[in-house]
């Protein structure tokens, strides 16, 4: 088990892993924003908090193909499916992988990111807190969905129309908390929910993305 | 007395589906062509909307059978899950295009009668913003059933996420609630009030409803059986390739 997180974290790491490159897609999404909006810092700092998750949701999903892909053309996902770990485990770790790899960079890049768009100081805790509760979400629920469409060649636009709909709950409750909290209101029940989401999400899908695996292993 | 699964059987449920179906459109039909004439031309204009509440007599029952579609396909897809019947997977992939061209038909009846009554084609409201998701739901299911060649497979991997959509569906509703107190009107009809609308409404509504819900079981059934030809013509093709 630890092993295969292990090489996971490994090969994402190493060169050609990735790593970084959603970092990068989030930089240079938050960098566009005041192109496309306008420069002025009071409306940037308005829509701020809900653009950050945006752009945090986006890095995510483009680094989604990447969990089964390669295992999957090297004949990896065989070996990994005929091994005493039971495939459900292997897909939560998996998901855990692309967290640590993907989510985690994220979350603390966030704030940094935030001081471009102006986002108010008193935000950044809601921000970075609604950040960590939603992002495990989005890990679980792309590990789901690169699993439903591991078989298919450039399945990369299906696996976007297949996942959007579905981080529609935790954009919603995430993006609601750190808005809240850049207003100064207190969003300790969006947060709540956020979490709840990523408990559920974590509980449920490794199951779904196993048997996903399993249909497409056949 | 013959059980349910018996028409789990193609060759049965091709059999049972081809007397009923002429039969469900006619009383389709009736209802449709009947209600909505009742509905259009003699019921009375609203005392503040004028004629523009006779879309209603359309925009209530797409919404709900848009719904009840995506219900439908749940339950064809758990049953093709447990219990492995060909016709239950192929009835889930007949239902998601005629589904999605209902909740069209929602957001289109919706958007007319938002126009001159509030002012606006579209407003983010949790109720318009639910069946848009939904829609969106609809277009990702269709799209896994295209992309994958094997049917077997595509059928399992789109069972799959119907179940995990329905429950991410259930979550954006309320989530949506939570997000937004919206414009639109609380239910028109729900079963626990003790008279929803006024009867002179009423009554064509539900002759429209029942025409909409047998509308949806005609074409479900008719796409089935084409499905299950289109099947057989393969198997047809295979066999003389093999000789």
């Amino acid at each position: 088990m630890i092993g295969l997180l292990k090489r996971d974290l490994t090969l994402a790491l190493r060169a050609g892993g990735g790593f970084g490159l959603s970092l990068a897609f989030f930089l240079i999404f938050t960098a566009l924003v005041p192109f496309g909006i306008g420069p002025e810092t009071g409306r940037l700092a308005e829509i701020a908090a809900g653009l950050l998750w945006h752009g945090a949701l986006l890095a995510c999903l483009l680094s989604l193909d990447r969990i089964f892909q390669l295992d999957w053309e090297d004949g990896t996902l065989d070996l990994i499916a005929t091994s005493p770990l039971p495939l459900e485990a292997a897909a939560a770790l998996k998901a855990l992988a692309h967290w640590l790899t993907t989510g985690l960079p994220l979350v603390a890049a966030a704030p940094i990111l935030g001081l471009l768009l102006n986002l108010p100081g008193p935000a950044n805790p809601w921000l970075v807190a609604s950040l960590l509760a939603g992002t495990p979400a989005l890990s679980a629920i792309g590990t789901f969905g690169a699993a439903l469409t591991v078989g298919i060649k450039r399945g990369g636009l299906l696996l976007s129309l297949l996942v959007l709909p579905l981080y529609v709950p935790t954009l919603i409750f995430g993006a609601l908390t750190a808005t809240r909290g850049a207003q100064g209101l207190d969003a300790t029940t969006p947060l709540v929910l956020t979490a709840g989401i990523t408990l559920g999400a974590c509980a449920i899908l490794p199951f779904a993305a196993a048997a996903a695996l399993r249909v497409n292993l056949r | 007395m013959t059980s349910i699964w018996e028409y789990a059987n193609p060759r049965r449920f091709m059999v049972a589906s081809g007397t009923l179906l002429p039969w469900i459109t006619g009383i389709a039909a009736l209802c449709l062509i009947g209600g909505l004439i009742w509905g259009f031309f003699f019921t009375p204009d609203d005392f503040r909307q004028g004629s523009t509440v006779k879309i209603i007599y359309l925009h209530v029952p797409a919404a709900i059978m848009a719904v009840n579609a995506w219900m439908m396909m749940l339950v064809t897809s758990l049953i093709w899950v447990i219990r492995r019947h060909h016709v239950s997977a192929l009835a889930a992939k007949a239902a998601a295009p005629v589904g999605m061209v209902f909740t069209l038909i929602a957001l289109f009846t919706g958007a007319v009668w938002g126009q001159p009554m509030w002012g606006t084609w579209w407003e983010w409201d949790p109720r318009l913003t639910s069946i848009l998701i939904l829609f969106l739901f609809y277009l990702g299911y269709m799209a896994l059933w295209e992309a994958i060649d094997n049917p077997d497979q595509a059928a399992d991997l789109t069972a799959v996420l119907c179940l995990v959509g329905s429950v991410f569906a259930v979550l954006s509703r309320y989530a949506l609630v939570f997000w937004n107190q919206g414009l639109h009107q609380g239910a028109t009809l729900s079963l626990d009030a003790e008279q929803n609308i006024a009867d002179v409404f009423w009554y064509p509504l539900i002759t429209v409803l029942a025409g909409f819900g047998f509308l949806f079981l005609a074409l479900v059934l008719f796409r089935t059986r084409t499905e299950i030809r289109a099947r057989r013509i393969k198997a047809l093709i295979t066999q003389e390739q093999m000789t």
